[in-house]
């Protein structure tokens, strides 16, 4: 358990996401990490004006995100919040596209256990394939480690059939160490995805965040024989960011982890980046935005 | 599969699409002389040799060989400088000179990286984010002392020394050649330069830059050759002061050439640096610590972490992690924005390594290398780890310069120390761990003019670099670096 | 085609947060030149005026201060770039703010553009020349290292309107201080084009604020004011400057009274603004 002990040196940490950072990734590589982005696209809208009319026109992008071009996968989920998730659910039908909910009192979690558990159990009868909780930051940050862990597992519990993505929020969590600690018990309760936030705080995912989180993904791999997987969420605009992503993935744990059954992206404008990076490619031209429907 | 098979297996293999930079941004000239007093002139003997990409064996430019008298010509153009132009030169105008050709260093940045990947072998990733960019800040630091040498520390109005020979290696040709000059400009003092053999396209750039820098003529010579040149440089009587950064073996040879002179002498020779581990490093942190330690500029760095001091406590999982992360070093063509480690820069040095390994599985060592596929073409090694090295061992003893780790182990922090300092160099050290006091207190005790604590291989134009014993004195950076260029 | 062409006159205004904004009191005052010639209409700066600025500085500092020491030292450098390339126009200002003939204006500007470039080099220097370790009888490895009071705020020479106004906003800011500054009264126009630079030479906006008016009804404001942390009172008379260190004394702030000219390689006006924190750290196993 030596790497679970272990501190992080941020300096370290930050310098190796910065120098992978530098990989070039072009020409054929570039087009399939594209396509394989679109593929991990969580496409989110977590708003209080959220409405069915909006959340039709989310599933619809997500099954079919260019309408002229059959040939760019379907997107790997929507992520609503629960209330909208039969909604999605009528709209997506038997496509490949899941349905994700949030819960757990998302964004903040500041709830009792018997009202999370209920969102749980709504979302998860509402036919949401995957949940997406939040950890009590503030049981974390007072040492509460053993409650942030049951926590989990009674969620984990009540998920049934649908997979469980822990968000850490890693922006509240601030420090590299307690992002690995979270990881850990995170991956210990049962998880089957570990993810950085909420995108409803100032920080959302960074890279070196994501280098530290793979690293234990990795690491308790080697250690239980368990893959776990990881998603990044929040501030990821560009194609560019995306690709960075993929590559701190490939070289972390490896290619096994490229696919959307272990890697995602949270993300909204992402997914046009990506259409407009794959037109790019194809034109040999920069492209505007307006090639693609806004929602 | 076992678990960590799962995970080896399909570390890294998103294969990335070739990403060359061009190397027609070069520029190359089919040819250069020497430069001398402004003026690129030819040698008095027309004698030139190829200088050559290690990654390919092919054949660069054609450069000039300078001879004795070479050398005779370019001192004399230095001396002339000195005495006429550049003792007369106040600091805040030669700082505007430095100032220029720090600028136009950056200004020709990708153009500098691309001849240095071309003549040394270095990957350019390493070239265009370190070399070149330290490069102009040594210039740019040297330059903010030019005007007030009365706050270095030396006196109310230090003086130059006079005329400086600097000679210079092949493992970082255009930085070595910014941390001879730049300082030496800055006190005051006029120059003859003698790049590496094998790696003189940078410096002649650089003469380029100078005559744009607008730079009188004869304050900074470059004179291109081999061993010969260096040694004339040496030998000329009319040279106040020598600067030598090299092998340990010819820096012996040039001290006792110059001991019964009145020649100033600093010297930067080899080192073994030591990076050792405890037991509470941050783990993934140090691993990319070892590597860069001893897989940066292929290993020929005279400060690498060549040998690595593990505790013995987490040794197995410490080697387990690093050959794992060896086998991921993407090992090729140096212009591929993607290569992580580059070519051996000749023959020779390949020679040399290649025989060292060899000792080291003879002595009983365990050899890793990794399994990358190596170009048919050009000079190259395979990142390689010998564990269960004896400190007796010649792979922990002898300088390798090459991407060779010798990992040995140690259980006290006492025996750390003592394990380290058991060389007869002592230039460079990293220590890992997150404990602060144990830091400190095993950096206060160890016998090396550098100590990296939780990173390796770091560089800055204000921090003093030079080693203790056999590995040389006088520092390079810093307030530290002036003073073998003022007469103090 | 008439050769008589009419020139477009400058508007000369302040310069806080990176922006080029008019007094929001909406005054101005006439500057004139050394002759009595009618030079510009500058803006009058006003207590709002300063407020805003030390409301700025202060948010620019810490990330000044966090930047690197090779980054502020480029940032001045390319400051020196762009007074090169219009010193012209500073040549012009200040031989009709002064009084010079055309010579001796440059010669002003020459020795000012040098003083900026001394300046950019003093940035990674500093802390060896100020800073070092302290041999303590005890396991402890104590080092002391300057850092930078905060926001200094400098009362600019009255009479030299280029050279002293350089050395006294740039000795703060390259150890890493913001400055509000207040420029001569009667000759502000060659620290405005200073500031017009500044904009161009990537300093980041909030790092030198510079506010032109009446230097006594400004003075007051900055000296009591509580979030600045230094003072530069060179451009006040004597008798005004008791009264305002007095007002300084009330928030503790470090008062810098030059009192006549330093030799030029002082550096008094760099230690005036630095703080020396000193760090003990334990050594053992």
């Amino acid at each position: 358990m030596l790497a679970s002990l272990s501190g992080v040196d941020s300096v370290g940490v930050e310098g190796r996401a910065a120098k992978l950072a530098t990989r070039s990734i072009k020409r054929s590589t570039k087009m399939a990490a594209i396509d394989l982005a679109i593929s991990m696209v969580d496409l989110t809208t977590l708003e209080g004006a959220d409405t069915n009319g909006r959340v039709t026109s989310l599933c619809v992008k997500a099954m079919r995100p260019d309408p002229r071009d059959p040939s760019v996968p379907s997107a790997a989920a929507v992520c609503v919040y629960p209330d909208l998730v039969a909604h999605a659910r009528s709209v997506l039908g038997g496509s490949t596209v899941a349905v994700a909910a949030v819960a757990t009192a998302f964004p903040s979690g500041r709830a009792s256990l018997k009202v999370k558990l209920l969102d749980v159990g709504e979302a998860v009868a509402a036919g949401a394939d995957e949940i997406d909780m939040v950890i009590d930051r503030g049981a974390f940050l007072s040492g509460r480690i053993g409650q942030v862990f049951d926590e989990i597992v009674a969620v984990r519990d009540a998920c049934g059939e649908a997979h469980l993505k822990v968000i850490l929020e890693t922006g509240e969590l601030v420090t590299y160490d307690n992002v690995r600690r979270a990881s850990w018990i995170a991956m210990l309760a049962g998880a089957d995805f570990i993810k950085t936030s909420t995108g409803k705080v100032g920080v959302s995912a960074t890279q070196p965040t994501a280098l530290v989180m793979l690293e234990a993904v990795r690491d308790f791999a080697e250690t239980t024989g368990r893959v776990v997987g990881v998603k990044v969420a929040g501030g990821i605009r560009t194609s560019k960011d995306a690709i960075r992503y993929l590559v701190l993935v490939n070289e972390t744990v490896g290619s096994m982890w490229l696919r959307p059954s272990l890697f995602r992206f949270g993300a909204s404008s992402l997914l046009n980046d990506l259409l407009m990076q794959r037109l790019k490619q194809q034109r040999g031209a920069y492209v505007r935005a307006d090639e693609f429907s806004g929602d | 599969m076992t678990e960590h098979e799962l995970v080896n297996s399909q570390l890294g293999s998103l294969q990335y699409d070739p990403a060359p930079e061009s190397a027609a941004i070069a520029r190359l000239k089919p040819g250069y002389g020497l430069f001398i007093d402004g003026q690129f002139t030819d040698p008095k003997k027309h004698e030139p040799f190829a200088t050559v990409n290690p990654a390919t064996g092919e054949s660069l430019a054609a450069v000039s060989q300078g001879s004795a008298q070479d050398v005779d010509r370019a001192v004399k153009a230095a001396r002339r400088a000195y005495d006429t132009v550049w003792s007369k030169t106040s600091g805040p105008e030669r700082a505007k000179y430095l100032f220029r050709i720090a600028r136009i260093i950056q200004e020709r940045a990708r153009e500098l990286a691309v001849v240095e990947t071309l003549d040394n072998g270095k990957p350019i990733r390493e070239s265009r984010d370190i070399d070149i960019p330290l490069a102009a800040a040594y210039f740019f630091y040297y330059a903010g002392w030019a005007d007030k040498l009365d706050h270095a520390g030396f006196g109310p109005d230090p003086k130059p020394v006079g005329v400086a020979g600097q000679i210079i290696p092949w493992n970082f040709p255009l930085l070595m050649a910014a941390w001879k000059l730049a300082p030496a400009l800055a006190a005051g003092n006029t120059c003859v330069l003698k790049p590496a053999e094998t790696t003189p396209l940078s410096a002649l750039v650089l003469a380029e830059i100078l005559q744009q820098a607008g730079l009188p003529d004869g304050v900074v010579n470059i004179v291109t050759g081999d061993g010969v040149t260096g040694s004339a440089l040496v030998e000329h009587p009319d040279v106040d002061k020598i600067a030598f950064t090299g092998s340990t073996d010819v820096g012996r040879l040039i001290q006792q050439r110059v001991a019964s002179s009145r020649k100033r002498l600093t010297l930067e020779l080899g080192g073994k640096g030591a990076n050792i581990v405890f037991e509470d490093a941050p783990v993934d942190e140090m691993i990319e610590g070892i590597i860069d330690g001893i897989f940066f500029n292929q290993g020929h760095v005279c400060c690498a972490g060549s040998r690595l001091l593990v505790q013995e406590s987490i040794a197995d999982e410490v080697l387990r992690r690093l050959v794992r992360r060896v086998e991921q070093l993407r090992v090729g063509d140096p212009l591929d924005k993607n290569t992580d480690v580059g070519a051996i820069n000749s023959a020779e040095q390949l020679a040399r390594i290649e025989e060292l390994v060899s000792i080291g599985e003879n002595e009983g060592a365990t050899r890793y290398t990794s399994s990358c596929e190596l170009p048919s073409r050009g000079y190259w090694f395979a990142p390689t780890v010998f564990a269960n090295v004896a400190q007796s061992h010649r792979i922990a003893r002898d300088e390798i310069f090459g991407p060779v780790l010798s990992v040995l182990t140690f259980r006290t922090p006492e025996e750390a120390v003592a394990k380290a300092n058991n060389t007869k160099y002592g230039l460079a050290c990293g220590v890992w761990s997150e404990k602060g006091s144990r830091t400190l207190w095993v950096a206060e005790r160890l016998r090396a003019g550098v100590i990296w604590a939780n990173t390796y291989n770091r560089f800055d134009p204000t921090s003093p670099f030079g080693g203790m014993r056999e590995s040389g004195f006088g520092r390079e950076g810093g307030r530290h670096g002036l003073e073998a260029y003022l007469n103090v | 085609m008439s050769e008589d062409r009419l020139d477009v006159r400058k508007t000369y205004k302040l310069l806080i947060n990176g922006a080029f904004p008019r007094s929001e009191s909406g005054r101005s005052y006439e500057v004139l030149s050394s002759s009595g010639a009618f030079l510009a209409n500058v803006a009058q700066g006003s207590r709002k005026d300063l407020r805003d600025a030390v409301v700025a500085a202060r948010s620019a500092q810490t990330k000044w201060w966090a930047a690197t020491a090779y980054n502020r030292g480029q940032v001045i450098y390319r400051l020196a770039e762009m007074a090169e390339s219009r010193r012209d126009e500073l040549a012009e200002h200040v031989a009709l703010s002064e009084g010079l003939k055309a010579r001796a204006a440059q010669g002003c500007v020459s020795r000012a553009i040098d003083r900026i470039i001394w300046y950019a080099g003093w940035t990674d220097k500093v802390a060896q020349v100020m800073g070092g370790t302290n041999p303590v009888a005890g396991p402890y490895f104590n080092f002391s290292v300057p850092v930078p009071s905060g926001v200094v705020a400098v009362l600019a020479d009255q009479s030299s309107s280029l050279e002293a106004f350089v050395d006294a906003v740039l000795a703060p800011i390259c150890v890493g201080n913001t400055v509000v500054a207040v420029a001569s009264e009667l000759r502000p126009t060659p620290a405005v084009l200073v500031g017009e630079m500044t904009a161009t030479a990537d300093f980041p906006a909030g790092v030198l604020n510079i506010v032109t008016g009446l230097t006594e009804e400004l003075a007051a404001t900055l000296a009591s004011h509580e979030d600045v942390d230094g003072l530069d009172l060179e451009g006040v008379s004597p008798e005004a400057a008791d009264a305002l260190a007095q007002a300084a004394a009330g928030s503790i702030k470090r008062v810098l009274r030059m009192d006549g000219p330093a030799p030029a390689n002082s550096i008094r006006r760099l230690r005036a603004f630095v703080e020396t924190s000193t760090v003990w750290h334990t050594i053992g196993q």
